[in-house]
């Protein structure tokens, strides 16, 4: 009996990377802006989704989504109400969404007929920040309802977002929402990130976002 | 939680490896795990027990090294440690820092194995 060391020096998602790499390199090609949503459960992602979808299809842009969860449809139909072509992924217990889903539910679709692609994942702080799922952007959303120092509890998942979505602004107010410490916490954790402060209800902020969107888009790579 | 994915992706990693070691018995696997990678350790090591079950992995222990958040900071030119998640500056001269350099690792580093010796 001899003993020996192998090195490996392999990525444990190995796999799901180079998924996602491969689906990263589809969705350049095809020209299609594609943005990773993720929140806790209850933050508003499917509301933003939904109100995001509305305004993105009355300014003639082509945008779909890809819902997570782990089990009904209902999100799915939500969207759907907007006209934009949307399909639920449940996951059945797991925890995030990981870039094989995205494959096996893109079957189908002529991606260069897209401008805008939104993945909604599951919500979930923790799980999504470890699986690429392609996605250019990250999006990370906190609603006024959650607590300004999420950002500082969940350093994870905030410090890998490229953007930050505060909503449910509407209702700041009653909520004694602090403002200015939930800015400076999400700039402590990811120093410089844009931060949208949105309300899908009243349309607060959404002219900003719908801009940030169209400027991302154009941009090359 | 998604730890016993983590682990379930290195058993079918290892026994890919196996593969080429025929017989051969896994005595260690070694990680190198980023402290920004969402993932705790004692977890892994609960959900170790039982994904190796059954497996050529069965009885190995596995060793965790964690990395520290090294970001580089513009204003000093350097790599620096970030020593707390809870606040992304440099600890030499408090500028925000955002350009992450490491800590986002989630690796096998090596495993050690016992090897059949070959019957001549």
């Amino acid at each position: 009996m001899t003993t020996r060391i192998v090195e490996l020096r392999q990525g444990i998602l190995k796999k799901n990377d180079e998924l996602a790499r491969g689906l990263r390199g589809r969705f350049q090609s095809a020209g299609v802006l594609v943005l990773n949503l993720v929140s806790s459960p209850g933050t508003g992602k499917t509301a933003f989704l939904e109100r995001t979808l509305r305004e993105l299809r009355a300014g003639g842009a082509r945008a779909a989504a890809l819902v997570g969860d782990l089990e009904t449809d209902n999100d799915a139909r939500r969207l759907a109400a907007s006209g934009a072509p949307v399909r639920q992924i449940n996951t059945h217990g797991i925890c995030h969404l990981e870039a094989e889903m995205i494959g096996k539910h893109l079957e189908g679709w002529d991606l260069a007929d897209l401008d805008y692609l939104f993945i909604e994942n599951v919500g979930n702080l923790v799980c999504p920040s470890s699986y690429d799922l392609g996605e250019k952007i990250r999006v990370a959303l906190l609603s006024v309802t959650e607590g300004e120092d999420k950002p500082l509890k969940y350093p994870t998942l905030f410090n890998s977002a490229d953007a930050a979505i505060l909503t449910k602004i509407d209702i700041a107010e009653p909520c004694g929402f602090d403002r200015t410490t939930a800015l400076k916490n999400i700039n402590e954790i990811r120093p410089g990130i844009r931060i949208f402060e949105t309300s899908a209800k009243t349309g607060a902020g959404m002219s900003d976002w719908l801009a940030y969107l169209a400027d991302e888009k154009s941009r090359k790579s | 939680m998604h730890e016993l994915s983590i682990v379930s992706s290195i058993v079918d990693s290892v026994t890919q490896t196996l593969e080429a070691y025929p017989g051969a018995r896994v005595k260690e696997v070694r990680l190198r795990i980023g402290a920004l990678a969402s993932v705790v350790e004692d977890s892994l090591q609960f959900c170790y027990g039982i994904a190796t079950d059954g497996t050529p992995l069965e009885g190995s222990k596995l060793v965790v090294k964690i990395l520290p958040v090294t970001m580089h900071c513009d204003s000093c030119a350097s790599d620096v440690e970030i020593a707390s998640l809870q606040s992304f500056r440099c600890p030499r001269c408090d500028a925000p820092v955002s350009d992450l350099r490491q800590g986002r690792e989630l690796e096998i580093e090596s495993i050690e194995i016992d090897e059949v010796e070959e019957k001549v």
